[in-house]
Parts: C-alpha cells; sequence; structure tokens
C-alpha cells in the first residue's frame, strides 16, 4: 500500500484498496491505495497495461472497481449518480476527443449545456475559454478536423474546463502530437494550472512529460501494482527498486538537473565585445546588442578578426533549469554560459566547472533530501531496516560531486 | 411501339393524381421503415447477440417476392393503402436496419466516449452524438431504399395502389404502350427528385462535412 502523503492541501481524490478484474481474469489494478491531494498535479506513469489508465477512469466511473473504495471529494464514486459525477470531472483524452459534427464553441459548451446552464449563458463562457486556452476567437466557429492536432488538444482542455470543475483527469492528453508542440501544451497546462490550481490527475508513458508535469509521479509495473509516489525530485534521487529505476532511464542525473533552476547560481562578468574589460578575457568575445542582449560568441583568435561571423548563444535565465545551463555550457564555444535577466539583457556568465560543481550539490541534496525523507516516514512504520537501504542505495547512486567537476 | 405525344397534356390531371398518389405510398413506407429500423438497429448496435438475430430476420423477409406480400397481407389489412404502404416498409426495413447499424458502428468511440465522460447519459448520447455522426451512412440508406420503394409502388397495383403502376396495368390491358412510357418516365423522374432532394437534406444536416481541411 502506497500513500502519497507529501501534499499540502487536503485529500481530493482516495483510492482505499482498489483493485479491478476484468471476468477474463486479468488485474488491471491491484490492492491500489493512494491520496492524491488538491490543487495538485499527479501523473500516473508505467509501461502499458499497468492499470494507470484504469485507474484513471475509475476516478469518474468510467471503470467500476471490482473492490475497494474511490471517493472524490471525500464522496464513495459508486453511491453518486454516475453522469452528474461525470458532470464535475473534466476529461481530457488522446487526440481530444472531440465531437466532430459540433463546433468548437458547441464542444465546449458541453458540459454547461447538460448542466443546463442555457446555450446563450454556456456559449459566452465557451468564448472565454478559448481565449484562457490561447485560440482565436474566430476558431469557434470552425469543425475540429479545421484544426491543427495541437489546437485540437486545447479545445479538449478548454472543454473539460467549461463547467470549472475542481478536479481534471487527463488521458494521454498530449500523446499524439509533435514534440514542439506538446511541450507548448505542457507549458500551457503549467500556465493553466498556476492560475487555476485543480485537483489533476495525469496520465502519461512518458517519464519526461511526468517529470516535468507532476508534483508527484505514481509508477506503476504491470498487473496494475503501484510501486512508487514521489515528487519527481524524490522519485529521480531514490527509486524505491529496480523496475522504478529502469523506468526512468539512464539520464535519471540529468531529468533530477531538469527540475533546478539556475536561481542562485554565481555569475561573472561578460567578456563583452567592445569594451576595455573585454581586453584581456581570453580568445571567446561575447557580442551584444546595443540594449545588451546577447546575440553571439566572436572569435577574437580567427582568422577574420573581428569580421569573424558571430557563433550562436543561447541566453539562459534564472528561471531555466540547471540542465539547459548543463547544455549550453558544452555547446558554448567558450565554455560560458551567458546569463541575462527577465528582459533579455546580459547580466553576467557562468563557466563550465562553476555549473558541473552547482549540478553535482544539487544532485546530493536532492538524495538527501528523499533519503531523509524515506527514513521519516520508515521510521514511523516497521520497516527501519529498509531506510538504511534506501540511503545505502542513494551513496551508491548519487555520483560524487567531484568527480563531475573534475570531469 | 408508338407512343402518343399528344396523350399527354390531355392526362394532365390523371398524371398528377397518379403521381401523388404513388408518393403517398413510397413516402410513408420509407418513414414507417425508418421508425422501425433505427430503434431496432440501435437494440442491434448495443444488444451484440441479437445484431446476427435481427439483420438475419430482416434478409428473410427481404426474400419474400413483393406479390407474395401483398397476399399474405390481404387477409389483415384488406384491399387498403396500409397494406400497399405496409408491404413496402418490410423491403425499406432490411436497407435500413443495415444502414443504421453500420453508421452506428461508424461512430468514432473516442466521441462516444467523451460524451460519456462528459456526462450524457446514454439515450443523450444516442441522440446527440450517436445518432448524428451516423446519419451519413443512415441516409445512403434512405437514398436506396427511397428509390426501391418508387419503384416497387408499381407492383402494389395488383391491390389497386399501385399509383403511376396503375399506368402499366392500363396500358397492358388495352395494349397501348403510351400510358406505359408515361408511367416509366414519371416514375423515373419521381426517383431522380426525389434522391436529389434528400441529397439536399444531407447536405443542409451536415455542415461539418462541408469544407474538408
Amino acid at each position: 500500500m502506497t500513500i502519497c502523503r507529501q501534499g499540502k492541501g487536503k485529500r481530493m481524490i482516495s483510492f482505499k484498496h482498489v483493485s479491478k478484474h476484468y471476468p477474463n481474469g486479468t488485474t488491471a489494478v491491484d490492492d491500489l491505495s493512494l491520496e492524491l491531494p488538491e490543487g495538485d498535479i499527479t501523473v500516473l506513469v508505467g509501461t502499458s497495461g499497468c492499470g494507470k489508465t484504469t485507474t484513471l477512469r475509475m476516478v469518474n466511473r468510467m471503470v467500476e472497481p471490482s473492490s475497494g473504495t474511490v471517493s472524490v471529494g471525500g464522496r464513495d464514486v459508486l453511491k453518486a449518480d454516475a453522469a452528474e459525477l461525470r458532470r464535475g470531472i473534466g476529461y481530457v483524452i488522446q487526440q481530444a476527443g472531440l465531437f466532430p459534427h459540433r463546433t468548437i464553441l458547441d464542444n465546449i459548451a458541453t458540459v454547461p449545456l447538460l448542466l443546463g446552464w442555457g446555450r446563450r449563458k454556456a456559449r459566452a463562457r465557451a468564448a472565454e475559454l478559448l481565449e484562457l486556452v490561447g485560440l482565436p476567437e474566430g476558431s469557434g466557429k470552425r469543425y475540429p478536423h479545421q484544426l491543427s492536432g495541437g489546437q485540437q488538444q486545447r479545445v479538449g482542455v478548454a472543454r473539460a474546463l467549461a463547467a470549472d470543475p475542481p478536479v481534471l483527469l487527463m488521458d494521454e492528453p498530449f500523446g499524439a502530437v509533435d514534440p514542439v508542440v506538446r511541450t507548448q501544451l505542457q507549458n500551457e497546462l503549467l500556465r493553466l494550472q498556476s492560475e487555476l490550481r485543480k485537483t489533476v490527475v495525469f496520465v502519461t508513458h512518458d517519464i519526461d512529460e511526468a517529470v516535468r508535469l507532476g508534483d508527484r509521479i505514481a509508477v506503476f509495473r504491470t498487473g496494475g501494482h503501484l510501486v512508487q509516489c514521489a515528487p519527481p525530485a524524490e522519485l529521480l534521487a531514490a527509486p524505491a527498486d529496480d523496475f522504478v529505476a529502469g523506468f526512468l532511464g539512464a539520464e535519471r542525473g540529468l531529468k533530477l538537473l531538469s527540475l533546478s533552476t539556475l536561481d542562485g547560481l554565481p555569475q561573472e562578468p561578460a567578456p563583452a565585445d567592445g569594451t576595455s574589460a573585454a581586453a584581456d578575457t581570453g580568445r571567446w568575445r561575447l557580442v551584444t546588442s546595443t540594449r545588451g542582449e546577447p546575440l553571439g560568441w566572436r572569435d577574437t583568435e580567427g582568422p577574420d578578426g573581428d569580421e569573424a561571423p558571430l557563433l550562436p548563444v543561447r541566453p539562459l535565465r534564472d528561471t531555466d533549469s540547471l540542465l539547459a545551463a548543463l547544455d549550453e555550457s558544452l555547446a558554448s564555444p567558450a565554455g560560458l554560459v551567458a546569463r541575462v535577466d527577465a528582459d533579455g539583457v546580459l547580466t553576467g556568465v557562468t563557466g563550465r566547472d562553476r555549473i558541473h560543481e552547482h549540478a553535482g550539490r544539487r544532485h546530493t541534496e536532492a538524495g538527501r533530501g528523499s533519503a531523509a525523507e524515506a527514513a521519516r516516514t520508515n521510521a514511523t512504520s516497521k520497516d527501519a531496516e529498509d531506510a538504511k537501504d534506501a540511503k545505502e542505495a542513494q551513496a551508491a547512486d548519487t555520483p560524487d560531486p567531484d568527480a563531475s567537476v573534475n570531469a | 411501339m408508338t407512343v402518343d405525344w399528344g396523350w399527354f397534356p390531355d392526362h394532365r390531371d390523371d398524371l398528377t393524381t397518379l403521381t401523388l398518389d404513388h408518393l403517398s405510398t413510397a413516402v410513408p413506407a420509407v418513414l414507417f421503415g425508418l421508425l422501425i429500423a433505427v430503434p431496432l438497429a440501435v437494440v442491434a448496435h448495443r444488444v451484440r447477440p441479437l445484431r446476427g438475430v435481427l439483420l438475419g430476420l430482416s434478409n428473410v423477409l427481404f426474400t419474400i417476392p413483393s406479390i407474395a406480400i401483398f397476399v399474405l397481407l390481404l387477409p389483415i389489412t384488406g384491399l387498403t393503402r396500409t397494406t400497399a404502404i405496409t408491404g413496402l416498409t418490410i423491403y425499406t426495413l432490411t436497407v435500413l436496419l443495415r444502414n443504421t447499424v453500420e453508421g452506428l458502428d461508424s461512430v468514432p468511440a473516442k466521441a462516444r466516449e467523451a460524451s460519456m465522460a462528459m456526462g450524457a447519459r446514454p439515450l443523450r448520447t444516442l441522440l446527440t452524438v450517436e445518432l448524428p455522426l451516423a446519419f451519413p451512412v443512415i441516409m445512403a440508406g434512405v437514398r436506396v431504399s427511397t428509390v426501391m420503394a418508387i419503384s416497387l409502388v408499381s407492383v402494389a397495383s395488383y391491390i389497386g395502389y399501385g399509383g403511376l403502376g396503375q399506368l402499366f396495368t392500363d396500358g397492358f390491358q388495352r395494349d397501348y404502350p403510351t400510358p406505359v412510357v408515361a408511367g416509366v418516365i414519371l416514375s423515373l423522374l419521381l426517383a431522380l427528385v426525389a434522391d436529389a432532394v434528400l441529397v439536399a437534406i444531407q447536405w443542409l444536416c451536415t455542415p461539418w462535412l462541408r469544407r474538408r481541411a
């Protein structure tokens, strides 16, 4: 039995010893106990056939549990009227599942109409949502097939939000769009979530998506077992077993870095072009616009001198991830990462070594934090020994920060 | 065979009456067919084991010769228009049932699922999602059965409700080909016009299919 206890809010959705067996003998979900806090995004991940979608669909009774209790807002879903329950729970499915015969506006207005808002009010609300999810006003009169996959998916989200439900179920909603659009949609979802604070249950098989979006991640194994449920950093730093570690992939450390930002990482003055300070700073100069925005790196020792073409620079803000910084430090010819403020104006640079050092430290901290957490959790339970094991596993899994600095 | 074209304007009123007569047998047959076929199709679609039974049964009915059907109905409904309409309804049923089941099958599972997941009850899902999406396939059945009904009405002239079919009996009995030709031409025109009307109705009812991106 696994319980996500790290939530700040009250429990919105809870599973108590829930199992789902099908007549043909397969077990989709096996004795699942899980509590999902209000206002958080919980991502259910796992290989196909692991029961994550079944788990999601039990929340709005699209699937009924064979045993155990699923409750939403403290109420057993089996005691509620299925249709009324569903009107209070937003639902987004893969490839949007829009109604091909209804206009975008009418698609979004589906639940308000079911709730008896009346056509005028429902359409007005739909128009609001169209704007909220970033679709042009004119698209409301169009039909789903006239929109791109990404736009359809936005409509799917808008439709789920139309009646302002406290809970949002998302079943691989971004599975069918290309990576660029997917990233956009993920950002949009995070933006919406920061405004709306819904209790979101999100199913995906993409671990990167899970790490990006989840306040916590529940990892399922084939046969419907929940293996581990933890915030992304803790999951990455301390996977419960080999299955979770394998699922997270070999680049677990890098994924962990994607969760930390550059905030607090010290910077030095930039080797700027055309300024007196630049004279003594090595071969590469960072050329900026008159406003101070980095334009590119110039090789001062190349055959072309000051006429040399600029090599690309990707300036990073404090809100960008350490992973992005690590990446840019490898891409940058000077081994320096250009740092900019919110307006894109250069504030300084940070060197490769310093980024490595910082990344290593972050990695250790995450490991230590989760080990401490594991110890705390387990101290209250009978398995105090497991905690020790977890700590040791941690130490073995975490690369030595000094080693990465020297690398 | 010579056709006396002067016969046409002389019998304008008769031809109009017979054409309307023809329609008032064919159109109700298709409408009643729909009224019966759609609920049956919904049952056949939802309850898998009944599907084969219902489709099989309607196929069997289809194989009964049309004249035999009218003869069999005579003791029940007598020499009335009801007999003519009932007989034709049985024929339209087969086509309509099959097409409606296929239409319901063609509804994307995602759309049906989304409707239920949004909190629509089964009846509402059927009326607002499934039937509208099945509409083009159902209409294909309606078009076929309408044309079929229009051509079959003539057979009912044996019981006196053959519409334009009366012209065939008349011409045959008098060995005078003009009314027969008139009957053929008008039946043909009627079928063409009816089909065009149905295409127009379908176009009006399916705005989402008009501008394929």
